[in-house]
């Protein structure tokens, strides 16, 4: 169905090909998942398959793909529209209408499809993807997972043979994103539609794809069944690492796989407990007693109580719209509380502004980059240290210990997603809050990057910081997290330490505890420090 | 229902509106425009427009009748309160600033508030009934790529609200002021790359649509468009200086008018076979949009009769303020206007 001979792909002004002499067959009916750090070229290939690279994007492109039979240096997006459907990273930026259903016809109405045709369509694809009640709804309206749907189904009306996703589930809560996924897999197997993914929270895909493509940094590009190219890939799911760990061959994707034979490791593992480090309290820096956000009808928080202490690591979970970000702009004096009371170090945050109140506390939104304005990584690290009275170069250094040699003169747009977080980070961290606050760090962040990550925020709850992140990413949390917060429609449903908090819950136990259960471990590497204690 | 009948309706009450100051009139209207809103709006964001119409209408009045409290002594009728007056520089001579506030002339500034309130508030039925994004796609296909300008940058406006509210939160978290001419000035430029990131990405999603795909005609055809669209413009335009210049030969105005606007409507219709594309469920004119448009307009055409009973309750006097006539003809037509609400109601979901 896609062919690519020899392609490779290079930027204007670019010192190197983002591609480099790709060569693929994806047969029909087939689900390919495409794997890669960060920058490694996903969204390229992606783009290469309906032509919007070059056609759209500039370049130069080199080698030949063929979608259909349809070659894509002759034929624009517009005139493979029929054949390619494509959803891009954020599918609200992609909307063309303003109603669900005037969403899902317009692909059609370009292509001058017969009115009865549409209409017969719009009304399958309704039912396909779920979306039957929200036909008439202003697309302004939708839940991300909802929106992200609808993308979907506008791709798909047109009835193309291939579909063509980047990150479909990368803004969504586990229950959203499968979901999206199960739409998926049904398309893949109802309509034998051809289906290219590109993902980097693989534990979510990964069991679905009946091909892997992994694309290493130099562009170029290894395919292969799932199991094969993950057992060498840098980028791999939790149950992957937990599979090289114990040896087993072939390795399991999917926990159930896993699960299936993991006895062996399992009864080796009885009666170890896995060693956690005794979580180290300090004083309390934060506090919200009874705290309450109220919006006209909408309730975002109710009664919230909640204590943070220094050298702690919290992760509050909640499905999307559960309030999580609310109560970080509580914390952080965005927003007044209705009723009940916040403290940061005994201040109300809501009443201080400019230096003193990032001097006690600091939020990196979720959007990292509406942080960053200047267009130099030096002339942001310069007007931190200026908005915050800091002795020149503090930012700067805060940036360095988070990613090491970037040139300062590059734009903060273009910037990896790890290094723009960590530049925002930095931004943030120089005048040393006491209290730091993340909304959805990991969002669009590789395996690596969020080591990164995680080291770094370990070493600042070492120097005394609290940290507080919402999060919808089960792994890290297992990883690092010392107290869980769940919370559901503004009321803390949950708090405890991660694992007494995690181990229980089937939506936010990380892979490895639900291979290993009843066993209590987390993480590969507490299954690790185990086996070597066993060992000795 | 076509959105152009709720459009036709709305206009017809709204040059109603035009024609009167007689506050029982424009009071009745306004109680016809919220009746048939009620009862026939759709649960939509954009059905709340006639209230918030309606509340810009009358904070409108009152800066009406506060101004004129202030600046407008004289006029006719008693006294209703005397405010301190205050000397204003020779070189303002024939301004007021306080003084005596007589009833004639407040009367008078209410009635035109008034009046203005009540084209605002057929404004907003016509909103809360009709999205307007659904109009632009009645228009002919020609100009379909005129219609999808606007309503991008319709579906744009409330999305760079949302975008200014977060890059004004992103500044309070750096310790940057966030209002004043600083404040503007960190928010406007980010806003404006966020703008135009926002435009390329919905151009790569509309080429990926199918945007744009031609259907292929011969280049005979396409002059042919150019040439009746211009030709057609350019007639209707001298037909319309015509009309208005009484030194043109009167046999000429209108057939030159009505040539040029036949020629035009072939080339619109020459130009819309251009693009291959088709109308996903397009709101046909019935006979519901038909009545509404009619039961509007009608209202409009009583007003405009030349009648002693329709004329003398339009404009009520003023200066000395005396009790108004209430036109018992034209009430009956705006009531009439009202008939939307039992024919086009909008019928209950099970």
């Amino acid at each position: 169905m896609i062919r690519f001979e020899a392609v490779s792909v290079r930027y204007e002004g670019a010192d190197r090909p983002v591609l480099r002499d790709v060569d693929l067959a994806i047969p029909e009916g087939e689900l390919c998942l495409v794997v890669g750090r960060t920058g490694s070229g996903k969204t390229t290939l992606l783009r290469c398959i309906n032509g919007l690279v070059p056609h759209f994007t500039g370049g130069r492109l080199a080698g030949r793909v063929t979608v259909d039979g349809r070659d894509t240096r002759t034929h624009p997006p517009r005139e493979l529209a029929d054949v390619v459907g494509i959803v891009g990273q954020d599918p609200r930026a992609g909307f063309v209408t303003d109603t669900v259903e005037d969403e899902l016809a317009y692909g059609m109405e370009s292509l001058g499809l017969p009115a009865d045709v549409m209409r017969r369509r719009v009304e399958e694809t309704l039912d396909l993807l779920g979306l039957a009640q929200l036909r008439h709804r202003p697309l302004g309206t939708l839940s991300g997972g909802q929106a992200q749907r609808v993308a979907i189904g506008g791709a798909l009306t047109a009835h193309p043979k291939v579909l063509v996703l980047d990150e479909p589930t990368s803004a969504l809560d586990p229950g959203a994103a499968e979901d999206v996924l199960a739409a998926l897999q049904r398309l893949v197997h109802d309509l034998g539609l051809t289906v290219v993914v590109a993902e980097h929270r693989l534990e979510r895909v990964v069991h679905y794809a009946d091909r892997v493509i992994y694309l290493d940094r130099g562009g170029v590009a290894l395919a292969g069944p799932p199991a094969q190219v993950l057992a060498a890939s840098a980028v791999a799911p939790a149950v992957v690492h937990l599979g090289r760990l114990a040896g087993w061959s072939p390795l399991p994707l999917s926990v159930r796989d896993a699960r299936r034979v993991a006895g062996p490791l399992r009864t080796r593992l009885t009666d170890r407990v896995p060693s956690r480090p005794e979580p180290r309290l300090g004083p309390p820096v934060a506090r919200a007693e009874r705290m309450s956000m109220v919006y006209g009808p909408v309730r975002a928080l109710d009664e919230v109580s909640l204590t943070l202490r220094r050298h702690e690591i919290v992760a509050v979970m909640g499905r999307n719209g559960a309030g999580k970000s609310t109560l970080l702009g509580g914390f952080a004096g965005l927003l007044r509380p209705t009723g009940g009371r916040v403290s940061v170090l005994d201040h109300a945050p809501h009443r201080l502004a400019g230096r003193d109140l990032i001097g006690i506390v600091g939020l990196v939104p979720q959007d990292a980059g509406d942080l960053l304005y200047a267009d130099s990584v030096l002339a942001e690290c310069r007007a931190a240290d200026r908005s915050g009275g800091l002795p020149a170069g503090s930012t700067a250094a805060a940036f360095a210990d988070l990613v090491g040699d970037v040139d300062p003169r590059r734009h903060p747009r273009d910037l990896s997603e790890g290094q723009r977080l960590a530049l925002a980070l930095a931004v943030v961290l120089a005048p040393r809050p006491s209290l730091l606050l993340l909304d959805e760090p990991t969002r669009g962040l590789d395996y690596p990057g969020k080591t990164r990550l995680v080291t770094a925020l370990k070493s600042l709850a070492a120097d005394g910081h609290a940290v507080l992140l919402a999060t919808h990413d089960v792994e890290l949390t297992a990883e690092f997290a010392q107290r869980v917060v769940v919370i559901a429609d503004g009321e803390v449903v949950a708090d405890g330490p991660a694992h007494a908090v995690v181990l229980g819950s089937p939506q936010f136990a990380p892979q490895v505890a639900k291979v290993l259960a009843p066993q209590p471990f987390l993480t590969v590497t507490e299954v690790e420090g185990a086996l070597a204690r066993v060992a000795g | 229902m076509h959105p152009g009948g709720w459009w036709l309706w709305a206009l017809g009450l709204a040059l109603t509106s035009a024609r009167t100051t007689n506050p029982l009139l424009l009071g009745l209207i306004l109680a016809v425009a919220g009746f048939v809103v009620a009862s026939c709006r759709t649960p939509t964001p954009w059905a709340r427009a006639y209230g918030s119409f309606l509340k810009l209408g009358f904070a409108l009045v009152l800066i009406v009748l506060i101004v004129q409290l202030l600046l407008g002594p004289g006029g006719t009728g008693s006294v209703l309160i005397s405010l301190p007056q205050v000397p204003l520089p020779s070189w303002l001579a024939g301004f007021h600033l306080g003084g005596p506030v007589r009833s004639g002339p407040l009367v008078e500034a209410a009635y035109h508030g008034l009046q203005v309130a009540t084209v605002l508030g057929c404004l907003g039925a016509a909103n809360a009934l009709a999205n307007p994004l659904r109009l632009l796609k009645a228009l002919p296909a020609a100009l379909y790529e005129a219609g999808l300008v606007v309503t991008v940058a319709l579906t744009f406006a409330p999305e760079a609200l949302a975008t200014a509210e977060r890059l004004r939160t992103a500044r309070r978290l750096r310790g940057l002021p966030s209002s004043g001419i600083a404040g503007l000035r960190g928010i406007a430029i980010p806003l404006l790359e966020g703008a135009l990131d926002r435009s390329l990405s919905l151009a790569a999603a509309m080429d990926s649509r199918g945007y744009g795909r031609r259907a292929s005609r011969s280049p005979g055809r396409r002059r042919l468009a150019a040439a009746l669209l211009l030709g057609g413009l350019l007639l209707a335009a001298v037909g319309c200086f015509a009309l208005f210049d009484a030194a043109a030969p009167g046999g000429l105005r209108l057939p030159l008018l009505g040539a040029g606007v036949l020629a035009l409507a072939a080339g619109l219709l020459q130009a819309g076979r251009r693009t291959a594309r088709t109308r996903y469920r397009p709101d046909s004119f019935g006979i519901g949009a038909a009545g509404a448009a009619a039961a509007g307009l009608l209202a409009a055409a009583v007003s405009f009769l030349p009648l002693q009973a329709v004329v003398s309750g339009l404009h009520p006097q003023a200066q000395p303020p005396l009790l108004p006539t209430f036109p018992l003809l034209l009430a009956a037509a705006v009531l009439l206007a009202g008939s939307p609400a039992v024919f086009a109601r909008r019928p209950v979901p099970a």
